[in-house]
């Protein structure tokens, strides 16, 4: 007790010294991160203002469409442009024409990189490394490389102007999305395979019944990367489908811009963009995990 | 695996070679599917376009062998090849630096812990999964000289817009925007790659008295590097593919469609809108393979030279 009071002056100063310190801590703290969160939402209003623009533009009447100053908000949404540009253009033909092109190859992809990642991740045979170095490659290709003999091979085959160039090729795996299975499956534990064998069941049915289903997150960014990139896709329809009742989306729209600025329906063309890229973001925000892991494995997996 | 515990299950008669040659048969049928469609539509064309390089070739007509004719017109004759050349050139040198800076920067601040971070990464990220025609429409329309937002805002600040897309000198600045509003890919990967980073390498620089700053320069980037170079490499190859946001700029901010690819005045006339200018445009297979095959060496070339240089400077941890 008595060591206390004798101690207790410079105690409370220490003590004071110890609050203040805190409280500028704390503040700096709280400075931080408000600067932190203020560029966050600066630099955020840079990637999602654009899309604003385009949507409210859209919905604009043509006349405010041109005006100085920009006009942020529209006097009156016109939301009827929506079914108006479904009759300008005709949506739904291209719409359909990508849904089945864009399903076709997701289901592909999934049968045929399956196969080949099992060949690749499982299996344990001699030569595999040498081919899987060449799977690696190819990867790296400049695909203008490989494009002019492509085309060549398909118009002998009398396939321009179908859909048979866009699709055929899912059947025989994308490099990429084999790369990205086989790192998945070669997390599965060998003990469930080997038990399996001793149980007598075949690869197939390995596959089928043991990695597929442990796989369903990798098979559901595989979908996706795939599902975006056919849906996105704009130099494949360019140069195979000429034939305006079976362009795609991206395609087609490129075909309703007019010969000029004053010639061009704006209102219907930025109507109908939203409208393809609705697909893509309702899909991105309902399984936003997949992509980022999808995303995150390209670059450390390096 | 289980190599020993499989020869005493297996009946002595079968010989371990053939069961070595049926275990590779399997793997070939497994593979298979990538095996034949590497043969068709990525060897033989890859050769076939070596081939076609030589020649002169139409479609309609076989090829014609003309030598190194096509490799002489386009290194000492064709105008119109350097300026594509020098338009990727310009664009690959500035988009590429400035897209690392900000997607490191970027990814430095998603990683501070700060509440919300996923709803910004969605924000950050969400522009990447808009279709190109949709965003260089959108782009097309905020960089309009005399009604976009953009040449408003630059007007309240006093400053005369240029002209962008249709004007020769700012139609590549403007595709350069519009690429950095899709920077969120490479911030993910970066962020990934942060997240890797242990955190007893920061404690032991906070123990060394090091600043925010320093931790940065001296802990985080240097761990970063093997990421740093992957998107550097992915960013160069995909600078010298560049295709549809350029071919679709051109086509919308020059006034619309069949004012040529790589309006105005050549100044979007990127190396890839040239090589399909001549292979589809003007039915010049042959010049066209030629100048794929010159693509693929200098990319092959770049990429073994970057690899070459970063040697000393990137860090592997594992």
């Amino acid at each position: 007790m008595r060591a206390e009071t004798t101690f207790k002056p410079d105690l409370s100063s220490q003590e004071e010294i110890a609050r203040r310190l805190k409280m500028r801590a704390r503040i700096r703290a709280y400075l931080a991160s408000f600067t932190k969160h203020f560029t966050l939402i600066v630099v955020g209003l840079i990637f999602v203002l654009p899309m604003y623009w385009m949507v409210s533009s859209a919905l604009k009447p043509n006349a405010e469409m041109f005006v100085i100053p920009p006009k942020w908000i529209p006097s009156q949404l016109l939301w009827d442009r929506f079914p108006k540009a479904f009759e300008y253009i005709p949506f739904l033909l291209f719409a359909g024409n990508t849904t089945y092109i864009t399903i076709y190859n997701v289901v592909a992809t999934l049968v045929s990189c399956t196969l080949v990642a099992y060949g690749f991740g499982v299996l344990q045979w001699r030569g595999r490394d040498v081919f899987f170095y060449l799977l690696i490659a190819t990867m790296i290709l400049p695909y203008q490389v490989t494009l002019i003999p492509q085309y060549i091979i398909f118009s002998r085959l009398h396939w321009i102007n179908s859909f048979k160039p866009l699709n055929v090729p899912a059947w025989f795996g994308t490099p990429f999305l084999i790369f990205l299975l086989r790192q998945f499956f070669m997390t599965i534990p060998v003990d469930l395979i080997d038990a399996a064998k001793i149980d007598g069941a075949s690869h197939p049915r390995i596959l089928w019944n043991i990695f597929l289903p442990l796989s369903l997150p990798a098979l559901a960014t595989m979908s996706i990367f795939t599902f975006m990139w056919n849906w996105n896709d704009f130099l494949g329809p360019l140069i195979y489908l000429s034939d305006p009742n079976k362009m795609t989306l991206t395609l087609g729209l490129y075909n309703y811009i007019g010969p000029g600025w004053d010639r061009t329906e704006w209102g219907m063309l930025l109507a109908a963009s939203t409208m393809i890229a609705i697909p893509p973001v309702v899909l991105f925000f309902f399984a936003q995990r997949y992509f980022i892991e999808g995303i995150s494995v390209t670059g450390i997996k390096s | 695996m289980t190599e020993a515990g499989r020869s005493v299950l297996h009946p002595k008669h079968i010989s371990a070679r053939r069961r070595e040659w049926n275990k590779t048969l399997l793997g070939l049928a497994f593979i298979s599917p990538w095996l034949l469609g590497f043969l068709w539509l990525i060897l033989y064309p890859l050769f076939a376009s070596l081939y076609y390089g030589f020649t002169e070739y139409a479609i309609l007509t076989p090829p014609k062998w003309v030598g190194a004719e096509n490799f002489i017109t386009m290194f000492t004759k064709d105008k119109l090849f350097w300026t594509s050349v020098g338009n990727t050139l310009y664009y690959v040198a500035i988009s590429v630096p400035l897209s690392t800076v900000f997607s490191i920067a970027l990814a430095l601040l998603l990683n501070a812990k700060v509440r919300g971070m996923s709803i910004y990464r969605t924000v950050y990220y969400f522009p990447t999964v808009v279709p190109v025609i949709a965003s260089v429409m959108l782009w097309a329309w905020i960089l309009n000289p005399q009604a976009g937002p953009l040449n408003y805002l630059l007007g309240l600040l006093g400053i005369q817009g240029p002209g962008w897309l249709s004007d020769p000198h700012w139609s590549k600045p403007a595709l350069i925007i519009l690429g950095l509003w899709g920077l969120g890919g490479a911030t993910v990967i970066y962020l990934a790659g942060l997240q890797d980073v242990p955190t007893h390498l920061y404690e032991a620089a906070e123990l060394d008295g090091a600043s925010g700053i320093q931790k940065i320069l001296f802990v985080t980037i240097p761990l970063l590097t093997p990421v740093i170079l992957f998107n550097v490499i992915m960013g160069l190859i995909g600078g010298f593919q560049y295709f549809s946001q350029a071919f679709l700029g051109s086509a919308i901010g020059a006034g619309g469609q069949g004012t040529g690819i790589g309006a105005p005045m050549n100044s979007l006339l990127f190396y890839n809108l040239y090589l399909y200018r001549n292979a589809f445009g003007y039915f010049q297979m042959g010049y066209a393979s030629a100048m794929a095959w010159v693509l693929l060496v200098f990319v092959l070339l770049l990429t073994l030279l970057i690899f070459k240089l970063t040697g000393r400077f990137v860090y592997y941890a594992r």
